[in-house]
């Protein structure tokens, strides 16, 4: 079994991402950045470049810091902890992956240009290549507004294209802390980097490092309400002595703690290039997704009239949860994929 | 000796050393087991001279592999169940260097059978409510009362056993520890049938026991304590076991669903699928859990696993009859048995789904679990007590 701990290097890490999150992204600023007009935290993603924490999985030859993806795991737990605005999945996740899998670098932020809904295996190409040129249209791309090169996918490669020759329009987002794009290209010039098959490595990539993020979110919402409810009186008694919610936040707690071990899982599988990986990732992805879908329902739940308004956090979790459950798949497609990988076919 | 604990590779050389000196082929079992334990290589975390060697508990698990490998006569852990993860581990923690010579060997060999006299009929969910008493007896202790669900009582050696010593004082601080010898005069055990037709379980009635003092585990008044590091183990023991992907419940109906093709439907299927889904989580969230735990006592995480157990096995269980259909309407057996062991897997798909129903009620029902997640994980505010500071003679009962 592989190890589904933390490492001392991974504690110190999540301590030195948490203590930056705290500092410069408090979630009052990121309630306040979703009305704003800017696509991204650019402040706070030029700070988590500076700490190196954006190319974990990079050697350190090509300008990266020559760790896993078990430490980018933990990053994305405590991105999800912060619903971040920044576009660490669309790029550090996705588009490294991409550039890993083809063996290229490119300079500037990257983000591969797929609808963030694709699910690993199910990618088939909106854009099509003629001389060196794309031309087409991918909507719904992550991080499409921030990234400065666009890796599309087109026929059977995978191209780097300037983002000044797209045309990048905002998608009013369900999550507006993960903000998407539509980017349409014609006859844009475009440099080949790689095979498509690098699209579906990419894929598996995200939707392993996705659960560590929705881990981090679940686990987030369920400390604000647990909190909440030892300090919040109703009937002469703090709430969160009634039985009927401590039981559902006990088994919510078992829910994330089954979360924490899938995660980890997945993120070592994916560490290791392990053959188990795509089952890793499956049961992953179904089982994080609904773990943190249902803890940001409880928190908006369980915070009764508060937890409604606008100006209570719980809704940026709720957002970012529901919509991270239709990123790379939603958990009913992965356990189609699973039905294949385990031998169990529908009916 | 003040060398370090052995690791991985010292305990793989130790046990190949064993294995050259001891036969696993020839010779008598038992003889096999008790040197095994007099190696160390029993349960390899427990102190030397008790089974152990000092080393990390998730080590175990790759000198019993070596042992299996080479055809080695197990300790049949399935019929002491209670024994190896309710006893020991409170023996090793709270009894006297006497008490864990006497009884730690024969446990793990098997040759003394352990069973388990907490429940009452009166104090189930509210344990520490319990009434049998125990009176003061010169040099030892009076024993009188009735306990219920005692799994193996028919089979056992041994007891343990926590009683009321002191009515006077609130229910929590007045009981003691005990091991109870099945064997003594008074010790009356009685089948209790169960919903599955058989009698895994029995009634104990205590009719004036007598038990030396030097059977006493902790101290005279400290019952609660230790009681409550046997019921931490035995959840973990319940829900904590390694076991590879499809390994439990799922399994069975995982190879159901691959060889009936004819009984597959698109609501069942997906049922199928999420129930794997969950059973996977939970065979991870386990291996983690155990290396968490490679040193110390478990502590109240252990419940979760027990709460996840249950439902799955309830789940699947259930999944597998609506799966068969007509098959499902059949029952094996409803003759009056006395099973040694529980074994979900030899008997028909209706035993699995009856006998899982008791999974959320023994050891700890999956309702007091969450009071215990809820309360000393999560740190909630606890229920409102009314029989908090009552002396227990002044209980309603």
């Amino acid at each position: 079994m592989k190890d589904l701990l933390y490492s001392e290097i991974e504690d110190d890490l999540r301590a030195g991402v948490r203590a930056l999150l705290d500092d410069k992204c408090p979630w009052t600023g990121v309630l306040a950045g979703t009305e704003k007009d800017q696509p991204f935290d650019a402040a706070l993603w030029g700070a988590l470049t500076g700490m190196g924490v954006t190319a974990l999985p990079v050697p350190e030859e090509d300008g990266g810091a020559g760790a896993s993806w078990r430490e980018t795991a933990v990053v994305m737990e405590e991105l999800g902890r912060a619903v971040a605005p920044v576009p660490f999945l669309g790029s550090a996740v996705l588009a490294t992956a991409a550039l890993l899998a083809c063996g290229a670098r490119v300079d500037g932020l990257a983000v591969l240009a797929v609808p963030l809904s694709t699910a690993p295996g199910a990618f088939a190409p909106s854009v099509r290549a003629e001389d060196g040129a794309l031309t087409g249209e991918v909507t719904s791309v992550e991080g499409g507004l921030a990234a400065q090169v666009l890796l599309v996918p087109a026929g059977d490669g995978l191209y780097a294209v300037d983002a000044a020759d797209a045309v990048r329009t905002p998608v009013t987002s369900l999550d507006m802390t993960r903000r998407l794009a539509d980017v349409a290209f014609t006859a844009a010039p475009a440099r080949r980097i790689g095979d498509a098959s690098a699209v579906e490595a990419a894929l598996a990539a995200g939707a392993a490092m996705l659960a560590s993020e929705q881990l981090g979110l679940a686990e987030r919402c369920l400390e604000t309400t647990i909190a909440y409810l030892k300090t919040r009186y109703q009937f002469g008694r703090p709430v969160g002595s009634y039985q009927a919610l401590k039981h559902r936040l006990a088994d919510l707690w078992a829910a994330v703690t089954q979360a924490r071990a899938v995660a980890r899982y997945a993120a070592a599988c994916l560490a290791d290039s392990d053959p188990d990986t795509p089952v890793a990732i499956a049961v992953a992805q179904a089982h994080c997704s609904a773990v943190a879908v249902r803890a940001a329902e409880e928190c908006v739940q369980m915070h009764g009239g508060i937890g409604f308004t606008w100006e209570h956090p719980a809704h940026l979790y709720l957002k970012r949860a529901k919509a991270g459950a239709l990123a790379l798949g939603t958990p009913d497609r992965h356990r189609a994929a699973l039905a294949r990988l385990a031998g169990l076919p529908p009916a | 000796m003040s060398t370090a604990p052995p690791d991985a590779d010292e305990l793989h050389r130790r046990a190949e050393d064993f294995l050259a000196r001891h036969d696993p082929g020839t010779g008598e079992p038992l003889e096999f087991l008790r040197a095994r334990f007099d190696a160390g290589l029993a349960w390899v975390h427990y102190p030397e001279g008790l089974g152990g060697l000092g080393a990390p508990r998730h080590l175990q698990a790759g000198v019993d592999r070596l042992f299996a490998e080479a055809g080695a006569p197990g300790n049949q852990p399935e019929r002491n169940g209670i024994g190896l993860g309710m006893a020991a581990p409170t023996i090793l923690a709270f009894g006297t260097e006497e008490q864990r010579k006497r009884f730690l060997r024969p446990l793990w060999t098997g040759e003394e059978i352990w069973c388990q006299l907490f429940s009452e009929p009166g104090a189930g969910s509210d344990l520490a409510a319990l009434g049998t008493r125990a009176v003061r007896d010169g040099d030892g202790w009076t024993v009188s009362g009735q306990k219920v669900w005692t799994s193996m009582a028919h089979e056992a050696r041994w007891g343990i056993l926590v009683a009321r010593t002191d009515p006077d004082v609130p229910k929590h601080r007045g009981m003691t520890y005990f091991v109870c010898d099945m064997t003594a005069p008074g010790v009356e055990v009685r089948p209790l049938r169960q919903i599955t037709g058989e009698a895994e379980f029995n009634e104990v009635f205590l009719t004036d026991v007598r038990i030396p003092d030097e059977h006493r585990l902790g101290e005279v008044g400290d019952g609660w304590r230790v009681a409550t590091t046997t019921l931490m183990n035995e959840r973990v023991a319940i829900g904590g076991q390694a076991a590879p992907r499809e390994g439990g419940m799922i399994g069975v109906v995982a190879g159901l669903w691959r060889d009936r093709p004819e009984l597959r439907t698109p609501g069942l299927h997906d049922a199928l699928l999420r129930l794997w889904v969950e059973a996977e989580a939970a065979r991870l969230t386990g291996a983690r859990l155990r290396q968490q735990l490679t040193a110390g006592q478990p502590g109240p995480e252990g419940s979760a696993a027990k709460l996840a157990f249950a439902r799955l096995n309830q789940e699947i269980s259930g999944l597998e009859l609506e799966l068969l259909g007509e098959d499902g309407l059949r029952y094996d057996d409803w003759t009056m048995r006395r099973p040694s062991e529980v074994d979900f897997t030899r008997r028909s798909p209706g035993y699995r789904y009856l006998r899982a129903k008791g999974n959320s009620i023994e050891g700890g029902t999956s309702e007091i679990l969450r009071n215990i997640i809820a309360e000393r994980v999560l740190g909630l505010p606890g229920e409102i007590r009314v029989d908090k500071d009552v002396p227990w003679k002044d209980l309603p009962k």
